[in-house]
């Protein structure tokens, strides 16, 4: 473990830590699927074939080699509909994570950063959120906006940007304390330029940690939502619609919903074991 | 501990619930859906569905509205299913016991495999079954409880099927309760068989909420517990030659228990939010099943009602947490 040479780049540091390794393989396979769906799926995924449905992965009895692994009640390909699940679920991670980011860190640095009255005001409005079941929120306000991709985005952003805001504010509250934060006052500098071009910058670790955990928190909300049925049409290919027919078939076709609930585990794991790497890499006293 | 503090604790809930009332109201009444137009179908003349909005007290403005429903919650009265047209305290009361059986259930599973965690990891500390534990407590943590209700489904219900995969017992049980606390009053009437049939259908949906609560519990009663082991009473207890696993159990644990209570409390209510996925994965007769289903039919003061039942058993579960942590710490006690 190189934790005791932090005089090498972080970089190198980021890629030398195991978890951080595995989670940005994981994060790149699925890159790649979501940038080269089209070119990657061997079938179009929503083309139907009913003479073919329910077919078993290419290497069991009765599979068919032109179908990787199986086709669903509906006899479209499994592959395919997988790789395009994955641009679904890359998007929504992508924009929902820099959009509750975004909001949650901006409230975050302001309430700890100015402290008093606005600090109260935001704290109270966090506590308030956090006291409803959040899966039962988003299930309610995606019943209110409508179903669609930006409806389950929003959803995300409404319900998750009270976890970046609670770190975001602690951590300001620390870097304020400290001496660079001082002589930026002593000089004369606005304090507005204070906290978002000295203060900031200081906090690009921790809001990369965050980012990282939160992505695969979308990712799950999202497969939530489409298993409820209230994420994008069914004709979409996401990997919650095929959890969710999987869900119907379990008995005659258990890969059905074997092989999304894989997909998603592995992403959420790779997201989570990046976020770790991350963290113990430049935050080495959170290791007990 | 005075009554004071409890009386004081319910009333500081007072504007959370009200707050959450709110929300929720407003909210709902902005649905595009029409939960009448849902519910008379094609054939409805203009005059039924004016009858019908008057009926349910949608024709007015949504103060007024508000005012009413206030009014009736304060009497008791939750309202009326607009999909199930049956009173909404009778339906939710008959659906908050199954989610409350399998809720205390699954917390229990919870804190038992956690202290047993942590205090082993504890044990076995800077050797190769902590690093084990402390993996193990990753990768379960990394999880939540909808994966691992499919998961679980996948590996004990289907792959090597042992376990019973959908519903509260088995259907050929036939079983009158009076209560629906079917776990408590089958042991009571001595219908033992019912009681296993219960039993045995709560393992994967239990073990699915439980599983993320309990790496959390034990990855912080854990650090809280490697925390006391390193002040001086411990060193202490060591130089008066008590052995490892007295000093841990005795003197360590009971100082761990209260920082890691106040730090996990909140996840005991994540676990609450989490029946409304795991029950409808398993088709769990409870109230989190019921909630998807009157989010999908537009049915407002159902909806309404669970969202606030919700909040209810939110604020209950952080003053049990509460009272837990003033019973463990005597200096609490009296403060």
């Amino acid at each position: 473990m190189p934790d005791g040479r932090p005089d090498l780049p972080l970089t190198y540091r980021i890629l030398h830590e195991p978890r951080a390794v595995f989670g940005l393989i994981v994060l790149a396979l699925m890159l790649l699927a979501a940038v080269f769906a089209p070119w990657l799926s061997p079938h179009d995924p929503l083309e139907q074939d009913l003479l073919s449905s329910f077919l078993p992965p290419s290497w069991q009895a009765n599979g068919d080699p032109v179908f990787l692994l199986g086709t669903d009640n509906l006899g479209r390909d499994i592959v395919s509909r997988l790789i395009y699940g994955a641009r679904t679920a890359l998007i929504v991670a992508l924009v929902a994570a820099a959009l509750a980011a975004l909001l949650g860190t901006v409230l975050g640095m302001l309430a700890g950063f100015y402290g008093g009255k606005t600090d109260m005001l935001i704290s109270r409005a966090v506590d308030i959120w956090m006291s409803f079941p959040a899966v039962l929120l988003s299930i309610v306000l995606v019943a209110v906006i409508g179903a669609g991709l930006h409806a389950v985005i929003i959803a995300i952003v409404i319900i998750d940007w009270t976890r970046f805001c609670r770190v975001i504010r602690a951590e300001t509250m620390v870097q304020k304390e400290r001496d660079y934060v001082s002589s930026a006052v002593t000089i004369g500098l606005p304090r507005v330029r204070i906290l978002f071009q000295e203060i900031f910058p200081n906090l690009i670790p921790l809001l990369i940690v965050l980012l990282t955990l939160e992505m695969g928190i979308a990712i799950v909300v999202e497969t939530i939502l489409s298993f409820v049925g209230l994420s994008v049409a069914s004709d979409t290919p996401t990997w919650g619609n095929l959890i969710q027919e999987g869900r119907q078939y379990i008995h005659q076709v258990p890969w059905l919903l074997g092989l999304p609930v894989a997909c998603v585990v592995l992403t959420v794991l790779g997201l989570n074991a990046l976020g770790d790497g991350i963290k113990e890499v430049i935050d080495p006293e959170t290791r007990q | 501990m005075s009554h004071w503090y409890l009386i004081n604790r319910l009333l500081l809930a007072l504007p959370t619930l009200l707050g959450a009332v709110t929300i929720t109201f407003v909210l709902l009444r902005v649905v595009p859906g029409d939960p009448i137009a849902m519910m008379t179908g094609p054939g409805a003349t203009e005059a039924d569905i004016a009858q019908l909005r008057a009926h349910y007290g949608l024709d007015q403005s949504i103060v007024d509205q508000f005012i009413i429903y206030l009014g009736q919650l304060f009497t008791g009265d939750f309202g009326t299913s607009i999909s199930l047209r049956q009173d909404v305290g009778e339906l939710i009361a008959g659906r908050l016991p199954v989610t409350v059986e399998l809720v205390v259930i699954a917390m229990c599973i919870a804190v038992g495999f956690a202290l047993i965690l942590a205090l082993k990891g504890v044990y076995w500390r800077d050797r190769w079954p902590e690093r084990l534990i402390d993996s193990f407590i990753g990768v379960i943590v990394a999880i939540p409880d909808f994966l691992w209700a499919l998961s679980l489904i996948l590996i004990l219900g289907v792959a090597i099927p042992v376990m019973p995969i959908f519903g509260r017992m088995d259907l050929t049980i036939s079983f009158d309760s009076w209560t629906n606390f079917y776990l408590i009053e089958s042991l009571l009437r001595g219908r033992f068989e019912v009681t296993r049939s219960v039993l045995y259908h709560m393992v994967l949906p239990a073990l699915s909420l439980a599983l993320p609560l309990m790496a959390i519990t034990a990855r912080v009663l854990k650090s809280c517990l490697n925390a006391e082991m390193n002040r001086e009473y411990i060193t202490l207890a060591r130089t008066r030659g008590f052995g490892r696993l007295r000093i841990i159990y005795r003197e360590a644990l009971r100082n761990a228990l209260v920082p890691a209570t106040a730090l996990s409390g909140v996840q005991f209510t994540f676990l609450i939010g989490g029946t409304v996925l795991v029950e409808r994965i398993f088709g769990y007769p409870g109230i989190g099943n019921m909630a998807i289903d009157a989010v999908i039919n537009r049915d407002l003061p159902l909806i309404q009602g669970l969202v606030l039942t919700f909040a209810v058993l939110f604020i209950l579960v952080n003053l049990f947490i509460d009272i837990c942590i003033t019973l463990i710490d005597p200096r609490l006690r009296y403060a």
